[in-house]
């Protein structure tokens, strides 16, 4: 895979990742995403990683990184479609993803960039954003 | 030597041929004297009649060998089975060596030929005892690995409550194993009906200790990563003590005493409001007004 195809939707950037990245891929997505997010001007980023089905530290620290880098560019990130296995590797590697948000899919996702939320749901006490 | 060998075994084999309902009565007698009637002793006689049988044709021809190692590994089964303990299995073989052995006591006092062939056919039914034993060890593996199989089926139903709200009633020890597929369960279900809340209600878990905590801990955070909410409730008294005892941190990971508060939050939180019907009057002339 060469470059990971970054779509706009109004004022949403939406990445969806197929298949399983190498690291090179990793690092050319992430400097793509700066570059679109400073071009569009967008506000939210969405990461669908519904067709990831192995994830190592690398990528898991991709997806902080991300949202680091948006935060600083003033846009939101939410990670859709985590696949349990994915999930479960992710915590034995100890990796929580501080400050990332989560949807269960790209509807739910969109629906949760729409809503005003100051802060991130993984550190929150899971208070559904907006209530 | 090889002669007086092969002399002493058609002794024996002789000895076995010609006193077939004597000896199968003693050994008969023999194999369910500590059994005391558990089972039934006309079954106990069909079994050993036909192993005596094929014993008899495999004194003679080796082929029949593998039927008899059949019939014993059967044996052997059905007692691990109607739960005999390994030394009331190995009995009703070797009580054949005790019935042949009184039979040549009676007959044939000092008799070396019929000693030595005595011991020979002893050496053939050590064999078969061993191999008794090793089948019915394995009998009691099977049994056991069935029941842990069916242990792991049983522990896991993740339950919906609500369009958007699934509980998994945990009940009993939890452990590594058991963890895996509760979570991987859990995981898959909110993938499956896309829920935003999960309840893990753990009335039915005896203990918490650290390890436990960890491996709730661990489940919510991969729910979380999914993006769905978890709450754990059903925390009694005895064990909120011991986890703060503990000193385990829950961080800020919702907990409930019971159900029902967990749900209620978990409605609330996805925005479905509960009304109690039945107002009071001073609601309803409120409204009136």
């Amino acid at each position: 895979m060469d470059r990971v195809p970054i779509l706009k939707i109004s004022d949403i950037l939406l990445v969806s990742i197929q298949g399983d990245l190498d690291d090179h891929a990793v690092l050319t997505l992430q400097e793509d995403l700066a570059d679109r997010v400073v071009a569009t001007g967008a506000l939210g980023v969405i990461i669908d990683i519904t067709a990831v089905e192995i994830v190592d530290s690398f990528v898991g620290r991709m997806l902080s990184t991300i949202a680091g880098m948006a935060r600083m560019l003033d846009a939101e990130t939410i990670v859709v479609g985590m696949r349990p296995a994915v999930a479960i590797t992710l915590v034995e590697l100890g990796l929580s993803l501080g400050g990332l948000r989560t949807a269960l899919d790209l509807e739910k996702g969109i629906a949760l960039l729409s809503r005003p939320g100051p802060e991130p749901a993984v550190t929150d006490d899971m208070s559904p954003v907006g209530q | 030597m090889t002669v007086q060998e092969n002399t002493s075994r058609h002794h024996i084999e002789r000895l076995l041929r010609d006193n077939e309902d004597g000896i199968l009565d003693r050994w008969v007698q023999i194999s369910n004297e500590p059994l005391l009637g558990r089972v039934n002793e006309s079954e106990t006689r069909r079994e050993l009649h036909e192993i005596y049988r094929v014993l008899l044709q495999s004194l003679s021809r080796p082929e029949a060998a593998s039927e008899l190692r059949g019939l014993l590994a059967e044996l052997s089964r059905n007692r691990a089975r109607q739960g005999f303990t390994p030394s009331e299995t190995a009995v009703s073989v070797y009580g054949l060596k005790e019935a042949v052995y009184e039979l040549i006591g009676a007959e044939q006092e000092g008799d070396e030929q019929a000693l030595r062939g005595f011991i020979w056919l002893s050496r053939t039914i050590d064999g078969l005892g061993l191999y008794t034993f090793e089948a019915y060890s394995a009998a009691r593996d099977k049994i056991i690995s069935d029941q842990t199989e069916q242990l792991l089926e049983l522990s896991t139903p993740v339950v919906k409550l609500w369009e958007g709200i699934v509980s998994v009633p945990l009940v009993g020890t939890l452990d590594s194993a058991r963890t895996q597929v509760v979570m991987e369960k859990l995981l898959q279900t909110l993938v499956d009906t896309g829920s935003e809340y999960a309840v893990i209600d753990i009335t039915g878990v005896p203990a918490v200790d650290t390890q436990v905590a960890q491996h709730l801990l661990k489940t919510v955070m991969a729910a979380r990563l999914m993006g769905a909410h978890c709450v754990i409730s059903g925390i009694r008294p005895q064990i909120a003590h011991t986890i703060v005892t503990l000193g385990i941190e829950f961080g800020d990971i919702v907990t409930k005493a019971t159900l029902a508060d967990a749900l209620a939050y978990a409605l609330r939180k996805s925005g479905v409001e509960v009304v109690n019907k039945r107002r009071t009057r001073l609601a309803i002339r409120a409204e009136e007004a």
